[in-house]
């Protein structure tokens, strides 16, 4: 848990609106729909915390933000813009914005760590390998991996792939930057480090900072606001952490505190055990 | 009427395939200005692909020149024109065997890797990461590859061409006791460099895009699981070779056609 943080938490309302998703349904194919008519607004400067159970969708929505995929209705907008994934100049300038954590790291396997960090510098920057190797070396520092610079991917844990993953998604300083599950498979030390991390970044750039977790605890401690997503893919609640602390909403309550019963099913739609058992007229 | 229908929506599909092949490729050569300026990405392609074949390459060149100057002693000598062994050698190596063998063997050993390599990075969400790092993978990836793939080929078919006749000399001149004067002299005398060895180039220049395009546009739409990895390696083995072996009839008919 992060301990260090000072911040205080600006009206959500009030805050200028740098991306806004307006009543967007998607789905990966036609027969399922991934989010349904979900709408949510990140405020410029701000942590958002996208939170949710397993397969809700929430990684989905940082993806439409990136334009990896055409939405199916409505639109997500950037910085007032409407994202065209047909468009590959528009796609490619707001792409130059965004630095993206993924959730299992993404990292190059062929390269270095050094050179995994470097890479986006080298491909967007005409920087001399002087400054790219301070820059790197920086970035590698802030997660705690500066000595392990020069490993191979194939050499490093999986905690400290995300943790270059992170640093890599840093590199360039990106205006707004998406967390796809930073917490995942980290140790506490870590997970409170990168927790701190991804905040005063936030405060030190003015960056703009999507977190999508699981992590109910972690993600309260540093976001600005946050959203509850659930199955199937729509917005059960939105807030500022105090706010859905206090909220009576049954969904919320349950996922804020693990309870495993509630209106949230643990089970995928089935028919009855005894059904697909056979043990149709012995009893339950 | 169902039949009908059914062979409609082959031949839909079909069209559909094609046409999606021939977008891919034009997306790919609008990416080879931009790849071309960093040319150590595509030099360290060509060592990578050169370094996997070579040893396969010319292990089998010699192996298929000793064969070849076997054969041609058993059906020559009958008819007292042994010492042609070194041409027909050196004609159907050159020509033939040369290009095709190579481009048959580099599809099972280079184009396999290169399908497996960029399935394995797509698996690895290594090209959406770059995609949203706003680097094209078709460039960064997919091009330096296919390049490195065109240049490579016929070098290595050279190579192959080149150590068969060593084979063919070895086993012609130094195990069966043919004359070594009338050996080389009967190759100098036959070969035509632009007519022979310039369309056996040119042929492995076309059969290195052929292989390089379906080993990179295989690994780029394989499922990113993976069993969708491993068809697709196994996809690019047989459409190289069949493709292969299809352009190879159509370019010696229009190279070699005496008309």
């Amino acid at each position: 848990m992060p301990s260090d943080i000072a911040r205080t938490t600006p009206d959500h309302a009030s805050v200028d609106k740098l991306i806004e998703i307006d009543h967007v349904t998607f789905g990966y194919d036609a027969s399922r729909n991934i989010l349904s008519d979900i709408s949510m607004r990140f405020g410029r400067g701000q942590v958002t915390a996208i939170l949710g159970g397993s397969g809700c969708g929430k990684t989905t929505v940082l993806r439409l933000i990136g334009g990896v995929h055409p939405v199916g209705k409505g639109k997500v907008k950037f910085d007032g813009q409407v994202i065209e994934t047909s468009n590959a100049a528009q796609l490619y300038n707001l792409r130059r914005r965004l630095g993206m954590l993924f959730q299992f790291g993404a990292l190059f396997t062929d390269l270095s760590v050094f050179e995994n960090v470097a890479f986006p510098l080298r491909e967007h920057t005409d920087l001399d390998d002087t400054m790219i190797r301070d820059i790197v070396l920086m970035k590698l520092n802030a997660v705690g991996l500066r000595g392990a610079a020069n490993l191979r991917i194939s050499e490093i844990s999986g905690g400290m792939g995300r943790r270059v993953a992170l640093a890599r998604a840093m590199a360039l300083d990106p205006e707004v930057l998406l967390y796809d599950e930073p917490f995942t498979g980290l140790d506490p030390i870590a997970m409170g480090v990168t927790a701190n991390l991804i905040r005063k970044l936030n405060d030190a750039t003015g960056a703009t900072s999507l977190v999508v977790s699981h992590d109910v605890h972690e993600c309260f401690a540093i976001c600005d606001y946050a959203y509850i997503m659930a199955a199937p893919g729509v917005v059960i609640a939105h807030g500022r952490p105090d706010e859905l602390d206090a909220s009576n909403d049954p969904q919320v309550r349950q996922f804020l505190r693990g309870e495993p019963d509630g209106p949230v099913p643990f089970h995928y739609p089935a028919p009855p055990l005894a059904q697909d058992l056979g043990l149709r007229g012995t009893r339950a | 009427m169902s039949w009908v229908a059914a062979i409609g929506r082959y031949v839909i599909e079909c069209l559909r395939t094609l046409g999606h092949h021939a977008f891919f490729f034009w997306e790919l050569l609008r990416t080879l200005p931009a790849s071309l300026k960093r040319p150590h990405f595509v030099l360290a392609q060509v060592h990578a692909l050169g370094n996997l074949s070579l040893l396969v390459i010319m292990s089998s060149g010699l192996a298929v020149g000793f064969v070849l100057a076997l054969q041609s002693y058993y059906a020559l000598v009958t008819y007292g024109a042994a010492d042609s062994v070194g041409l027909l050698v050196n004609l159907s190596l050159v020509r033939e065997l040369g290009p095709v063998v190579t481009a048959l063997l580099f599809a099972g050993r280079a184009g396999t890797s290169l399908t497996a390599e960029i399935g394995l990075m797509k698996a690895g969400e290594q090209l959406a990461a770059m995609e949203l790092m706003a680097v094209d993978p078709k460039s960064r990836v997919l091009a330096p590859r296919f390049i490195g793939g065109v240049i490579t080929m016929p070098i290595l078919a050279l190579l192959f061409s080149a150590v068969g006749i060593f084979g063919a000399y070895i086993v012609g001149v130094q195990l069966i006791g043919l004359d070594p004067g009338n050996f080389w002299s009967a190759m100098e005398n036959g070969v035509d460099v632009r007519r022979d060895l310039g369309n056996g180039i040119i042929k492995s220049i076309v059969f290195g895009v052929i292989c390089s395009f379906v080993a990179v546009y295989q690994g780029y739409e394989a499922k990113a699981t993976p069993e969708g990895v491993a068809r697709a390696t196994t996809r690019t083995v047989v459409v190289s070779s069949l493709s292969v072996l299809a352009m190879d009839f159509l370019l010696t008919a229009l190279m070699f056609s005496t008309r």
